[in-house]
């Protein structure tokens, strides 16, 4: 392994400034390492869906932030002229004419586009096994996944494969897989990042995020991606410069345990890693109580109305009309619509369209979506009351370490049941970051630490004494 | 475009209208009343569309005002336009509508070629505007929305079905719209088009929109069901859908009212459904049943906040409203002291009422302004009826602007103002007018050119008198033995002597004098 692979984005940028680092050499070394991923099909980890043919022929001025970083970008992120697929048949080739805002605004401060990372088709997965193109696999243990629907951009990092990359959480998108890959993953506050250009999942709840080595590449990168858009309209002027951590300590800093999620249905090795990670907590100074979010376990039953919901409606552009796949020698529109749309889908994505569309329908609107939403506005306020006692959250990120391929796929509950964790803080909207704490069966363990809307800050810093702390050390995935 | 949540059945019963099927109809057991609720799209004239920056299309080659947002692409998402917002309050202050401090928009689910995401951003159950009036017509709702996308059908059937091949337009997409529902009050077709014609009156005095149906900037359906005189429940309903000018909105009512009076009277049911009305054939076609209605699966539009209306962009509307045709009708009436009539017609027709004001304001110095009610009359019945010989169908305008006509406003208002004076006759200011129609001019010019002043009482118009008497022995006979009407063929001989300039009452009163009856 190359030297510079070794850097984190940080350190690499900072080299790159100080002209101690070459652009052209750190995107080839990347280029390489990711071209060399997908040319091994199967064999490889799976993680891309394209790759850059040559670096950029004029890097960005030296005195860009991140000048010369390469970036991996995960598949949903419309990026002009290169292929924006989110995983789906249906968009398969497609080259969008804009380029996504948090995309763009990352290009600005000095980001070169590396490649486009495989996800679960429409961010609709846990496992990245439903991607149009292949599963991605863990870098831990290529028979096991690495969780989604981020996998691509999760594994590339945990692989070396990218000094870092965009994902997209939704009901965890981002901190499960960076759970199951060892790896640093940031869900923002909802509003913090402009949606625009990101094929949408389920509006109301996805949000683009950092997936990093470390916790300063996180804060690094979201630096960078904050702020109000004029083109999305739920975007918010984030209320606070976003800082580099520098924290060693957690002196005074209240950390509330959820006791819905540290009891049943938590794998024991995860709760032990989780339970060493509150000991390290401690010692570091944090006061460790538990909160109590009663609303809490209904929350994964709210999320699989609403998010079909948004998804079956958002999904509906995708017709045939005017780009994507359009099924050939159609009789009439409906016949075009329907083969379209049963060429173009993958299972997961129809059994979610077919869910949402049913929650909406005329006589079942307020039984589901109605009750749904009536349930997401209790968590919200669970969150508020407990963020009343403690300062942070903490829970394990998912209740079980990286799972084999194919051992959920017949099961679509217990595959949803990997996000019970992550997606309480995805109805409430606020920022949620998993960093790795550890090894259970020689797989990572993610440790996930909430707070309040625009609290990215704070999360960021104990995040980071954490990191510090445990010390895990995620080399063994880079080879 | 559909119908408000809120079911018919639930609303009060609108105030009692006489009834056209009454007078001479059937007996009062097979009488039938029509029970109309309008629903009005109206484009609005904004600079850009309703959720995106392209500018609005008028006429620009096809897909050429669109962007990632009105195509529906992938990632992109929408912003609602303050603008759009705007003119949604002013409409519904025109209306007296109650404004929600907070509405939000939904999405209307369904696929269609024309409708790029498979939803349409519009408002569900938190319109803008709620409630209101407007010309004895009570409104129900205004709400904001977004155009569909303009199809074209290539082949021999000019629908979907059956069509070679089928082009999509997008530049229409996206294009705001108002659409304002009013409450089932109508009761005819003919009222029905004279309230869409104040309704475009207020729309355009407002400035929020072209207000024009041919080009579709204006566009309505019509929910129509009948029941029995003196009832006051709902019958079923149809829905008759995109009518497009006055006229086909009139004739379409008409034979819809017809057909479901033929069902009713022969003991049959009528059934819901959305028709459609074809002005070239006259037939009314089903275009879906009930059964095969629509579920919209509505539900609130995650990619935009709700729209919460503040005190500043209340100010703001208020500020920008102008003097409506209601409004203007009463100061006509009170101050200018027209007719009734005359008043709602100058101020329903805001281009006469326009002319008329320029008329009166623009009195030449020296003169004195012409009496009011007489200027509305010349207006309203002298110089329209000379302009309204443009063709057409009349459905838009029913006749032409008097502003673009060679007619100055203050020529007529001294042409007016000579005739109140006597200073020409009644006949002689229609030969000016006459003129001024077809070349312009001043009048007091064409008067003295033509030689049409009024002559006054003296010798000349006596002696002129003498001699028609005497040319007209027997008529003069007939008058002294008490035939008033024989005065005719008297008075005739002179206005053809005087081309016209002497005064009717004049001359009468010279003949009677010199008969000595």
């Amino acid at each position: 392994m190359s030297d510079v692979i070794s850097l984190s984005a940080a350190a690499a940028a900072e080299a790159i400034a100080a002209g101690s680092l070459s652009a052209n050499e750190l995107f080839d070394a990347y280029r390489a390492r990711a071209a060399a991923d997908r040319a091994a099909g199967e064999d490889g980890l799976n993680c891309f869906t394209w790759v850059a043919v040559d670096a950029p022929h004029a890097f960005p001025a030296t005195d860009a932030a991140l000048a010369g970083v390469p970036l991996a970008v995960k598949d949903l992120f419309c990026t002009e002229g290169v292929p924006s697929q989110s995983g789906s048949r249906i968009l398969e080739g497609y080259l969008p004419p804009y380029t996504a805002s948090a995309v763009a605004r990352l290009a600005d401060a000095g980001t070169s586009l590396l490649a486009k990372t495989n996800q679960d088709e429409f961010a609709m997965g846990s496992s990245n096994e439903n991607s149009a193109f292949g599963p991605v696999r863990n870098p831990w243990d290529r028979s096991k996944v690495p969780g989604g629907s981020s996998g691509g951009s999760a594994a590339a990092v945990a692989a070396g494969l990218a000094p870092w990359a965009l994902g997209t959480d939704t009901g965890g998108s981002i901190r499960q897989p960076a759970a199951l890959c060892g790896i640093v993953g940031l869900k923002p506050t909802y509003g913090a990042v402009s949606r625009y250009g990101m094929i949408a999942f389920a509006s109301s709840l996805d949000q683009a995020g950092p997936l990093t080595r470390d916790v300063r590449d996180a804060a690094l990168m979201l630096r960078h991606m904050v702020g109000r858009d004029q083109c999305d309209a739920t975007s918010l002027q984030f209320p606070e410069a976003i800082q580099l951590p520098t924290a060693e300590r957690l002196d005074g800093v209240r950390l509330g345990v959820p006791e819905e999620f540290t009891g049943a249905g938590i794998e024991a090795g995860v709760l032990e890693a989780f339970q060493a990670a509150l000991t390290h907590a401690e010692q570091l100074g944090a006061q460790i109580s538990e909160v109590r979010l009663p609303h809490a376990p209904h929350a994964l039953s709210a999320y699989y109305v609403i998010a079909p919901a948004e998804a079956s409606s958002n999904l509906a552009r995708f017709d045939g009309v005017r780009y994507g796949l359009r099924a050939a020698d159609a009789t009439d529109l409906l016949d075009m619509y329907t083969r379209t749309r049963h060429d173009g889908f993958g299972a997961e994505v129809k059994r979610r369209i077919m869910l949402g569309t049913y929650a909406l329908s005329s006589g079942y609107y307020d039984a589901y979506y109605g009750r749904a939403q009536r349930v997401r506005t209790k968590i919200a306020a669970d969150f508020r009351t407990a963020f009343d006692q403690v300062d942070l959250i903490v829970t394990p990120t998912a209740p079980t370490v990286a799972f084999g391929l194919g051992e959920k796929t017949a099961d679509p509950l217990s595959m949803y049941l990997n996000d019970v964790c992550t997606v309480p803080m995805s109805l409430a909207g606020i920022p949620a970051i998993s960093i790795p704490c550890g090894l259970s069966q020689g797989l990572p363990v993610g440790l996930q630490i909430a707070g309040p809307a625009f609290s990215e800050n704070r999360l960021f810093d104990a995040a980071h004494a954490l990191e510090q702390s445990i010390g895990f050390d995620g080399a063994f995935a880079r080879v | 475009m559909e119908h408000s949540p809120v079911s018919e059945s639930l609303r009060t019963p609108p105030p009692p209208a006489p009834s056209g099927a009454q007078a001479g109809g059937p007996s009062k057991e097979d009488a039938y009343e029509p029970v109309i609720g309008l629903e009005i799209h109206v484009q609005l004239a904004t600079a850009t569309k309703m959720f995106c920056g392209c500018e609005l299309s008028f006429g620009e080659p096809p897909n050429t005002r669109t962007c990632p947002v009105c195509l529906g692409l992938p990632g992109s998402l929408p912003v609602a336009n303050a603008r759009a917002v705007h003119f949604g309050l002013m409409i519904g202050m025109a209306v007296g509508s109650e404004l929600a401090p907070r509405s939000i928009f939904h999405r209307k689910n369904y696929f269609y070629p024309d409708l790029p995401k498979g939803y349409q951003i519009s408002q569900y159950d938190e319109p803008l505007c709620l409630g209101g009036s407007l010309g004895g017509i009570r409104i129900h709702r205004v709400h904001l929305e977004e155009d569909a996308a303009k199809l074209t059908h290539v082949g021999a059937s000019g629908r979907i079905h059956g069509s070679d091949a089928s082009i999509v337009d997008f530049n229409r997409g996206g294009t705001p719209l108002a659409e304002i529902v009013t409450e089932p009050d109508v009761r005819s077709a003919e009222q029905a088009s004279e309230w869409l014609k104040l309704l475009r009156t207020t729309l355009r005095q407002l400035g929020v929109s072209d207000v024009n149906m041919e080009e579709g900037s204006l566009r309505c359906d019509a929910n129509i069901s009948l029941r029995p005189v003196g009832s006051s429940e709902l019958g079923v309903k149809t829905e008759l859908k995109n009518m497009n000018s006055f006229r086909f909105i009139e004739r379409g009512i008409r034979a819809e009212i017809a057909r479901q009076e033929k069902i009713l009277q022969g003991g049959g049911q009528v059934t819901q459904e959305t028709l459609h009305f074809d002005p070239g054939s006259g037939a009314i076609t089903s275009l879906r049943s009930k059964e095969e209605a629509h579920d919209y699966r509505y539900f609130p539009e995650p990619d935009l906040l709700p729209v919460a209306i503040d005190q500043q962009m209340i100010d703001a509307a208020r500020a920008d409203m102008v003097e409506l045709p209601a409004a203007r009708a009463q100061r006509f009436e009170r101050d200018l002291g027209l007719s009734a009539e005359s008043a709602q017609l100058l101020a329903f027709r805001a281009e006469l009422g326009d002319y008329f004001e320029a008329a009166l304001a623009a009195v030449p110095q020296g003169e004195s302004p012409p009496p009011a009610q007489t200027l509305a009359n010349w207006v309203a019945g002298e110089l329209v009826p000379r302009l309204s010989d443009t063709g057409g169908d009349g459905s838009e305008e029913g006749g032409s602007d008097p502003s673009s006509s060679r007619v100055e406003p203050s020529s007529l208002a001294s042409l007016v103002e000579m005739l109140a004076a006597k200073r020409i006759s009644v006949g002689a200011a229609r030969q000016v007018l006459d003129t001024l129609v077809v070349s312009g001019g001043r009048p007091q010019e064409i008067v003295d050119a033509e030689g049409l002043a009024a002559m006054d009482g003296g010798d000349e118009l006596a002696g002129i008198v003498a001699a028609a008497l005497a040319a007209n022995a027997d008529a003069a006979q007939r008058v002294r033995e008490g035939n008033a009407k024989a005065i005719g063929p008297i008075v005739g001989h002179v206005m053809r002597e005087t081309k016209g300039r002497a005064d009717g009452t004049e001359v009468a009163r010279l003949v009677n004098e010199q008969l000595g009856t």
